[in-house]
């Protein structure tokens, strides 16, 4: 019955971290390389592909950083002596750190294991270390206090939704080459603007409950 | 914050001269790192619904984008470039610590209500982005004044993003009614738009068009 439960609970937040708070339409999260990389679908894709990627690792590893080592009490498993220490304040720099060292490992293991997919990710791992969606999602896990399922499956929902966004933009960007947009819309203000009905759309999400 | 514990260059060229100044202004307008460079908007839109949140976001942004810039620049000669980029995020997470602590002790709502965005300073992308294309190459005094140019470059457009959110939004400006209960009865409604996420960017998308408008220059050609 309770493994019932806590399946329920993971796709709650797994369909929550998609459609509900997604990344890019209900918070703005890395809106940068949305933009920038957001010209030709392939492209959208492989970076998309790397986000969820980085994302799935990242964030339950910062997880088991924080409620081991960084939290108030996190450290008595070593010696009770140590219960008291709270470095929670080093958060950020221990994430960010972590974040820049995992996508570094993650391009030498696929750069080793896999020269395809390296070819096709291999310019944009770079480019994720300072992806805010990635950051942006271990302080969420953070702030949210989640368990280490539920970590894992937001990272997995978040990179998710992430893609999807992007993917979609990329799509309505190559159909808009062909439509007569005023001249000083083009480019960055028109897709400010597609941005904002695609955020209205999916918030027709907000109602749904699980 | 501590911009004043900088000192002035040891030359006797004057404070501001006519290069200094050009770096302070040309990030409001001309080479604004929102609109033009495209940088930053990221950890920028969600928190303009009020002015006032609004208002520190944009200072600590500032602060950190001018601190990190004088920072990366000093040590700019001794950084390898192979890790340069752990060397910036290093930096910057240490500024960012700084400001987080801060907030949290001096404006602690304030600090509640910009949540994870506070720590996403470290990846806004104005910050890496000004710290690899000018503050690795240039001294440290004009990179100080270049991080601070680009942080109210940064802090006009949300600011004026933030203006209209709240004004149009919840009838206020600061957090202080400005259209009267008579409009009200009158049978305004405040406009729901603007309080959800997708008004933001159709507000920056305005503010886009507008300025392009009036700067031809800037169009893309696509």
């Amino acid at each position: 019955m309770s493994t019932l439960f806590l399946a329920a609970d993971l796709i709650s937040v797994f369909v929550r971290s998609i459609f509900i708070d997604n990344m890019i339409f209900a918070y703005f999260l890395g809106m940068c390389s949305y933009l920038a990389v957001s010209k030709n679908v392939k492209t959208a894709l492989g970076l998309g592909v790397a986000v969820i990627f980085v994302m799935v690792i990242t964030v339950p590893l910062n997880w088991l950083l924080l409620n081991k080592v960084l939290k108030e009490g996190s450290l008595a498993w070593i010696s009770p002596s140590l219960a008291k220490i709270d470095l929670s304040f080093l958060a950020f720099i221990m994430f960010i750190a972590t974040i820049a060292s995992m996508t570094q490992l993650v391009e030498m293991l696929v750069e080793k294991l896999s020269p395809e997919l390296y070819g096709a990710l291999g310019i944009f791992l770079p480019l994720i270390a300072v992806n805010c969606s990635i950051l942006g999602g271990s302080l969420f896990m953070q702030e949210r206090d989640y368990e280490f399922a539920e970590a894992t499956v937001f990272g997995l929902g978040s990179g998710v939704g992430w893609m999807i966004a992007i993917v979609a933009i990329a799509a309505i960007r190559m159909r808009l080459r062909y439509s007569d947009v005023p001249a000083p819309l083009k480019g960055l203000g028109i897709t400010f603007i597609l941005t904002g009905l695609m955020g209205i759309a999916f918030m027709s999400f907000l109602g749904i409950t699980l | 914050m501590s911009e004043v514990l900088v000192q002035p260059p040891a030359e006797k060229k004057p404070l501001l001269g006519k290069k200094e100044r050009k770096l302070l202004t040309d990030p409001l307008s001309d080479n604004n790192p929102v609109t033009i460079q495209v940088l930053g908007i990221c950890s920028s839109l969600a928190v303009t619904t009020q002015m006032k949140p609004t208002m520190v976001m944009a200072i600590s942004v500032t602060a950190v984008v001018a601190l990190s810039n004088w920072v990366i620049s000093l040590m700019r000669n001794a950084i390898p470039s192979r890790i340069r980029i752990i060397v910036q995020l290093t930096v910057v997470s240490v500024l960012v610590i700084l400001v987080d602590q801060m907030l949290k002790a001096y404006m602690y709502d304030v600090s509640k209500q910009l949540s994870v965005f506070v720590g996403l300073i470290i990846t806004n992308c104005i910050v890496m982005g000004r710290l690899e294309a000018y503050a690795m190459g240039n001294k440290p005094y004009p990179s100080l004044l270049d991080g601070l140019g680009n942080g109210f470059g940064y802090g006009v457009v949300i600011l004026t993003v933030a203006f209209f959110r709240e004004l149009f939004g919840s009838g206020k400006v600061f957090g202080f009614k400005v259209i009267p209960d008579a409009i009200y009865e009158a049978g305004y409604v405040n406009n729901g738009l603007m309080m959800i996420p997708a008004g933001a960017l159709f507000v920056v998308a305005c503010y886009i068009w507008i300025q392009r408008s009036f700067a031809k220059h800037l169009e893309e050609k696509e």
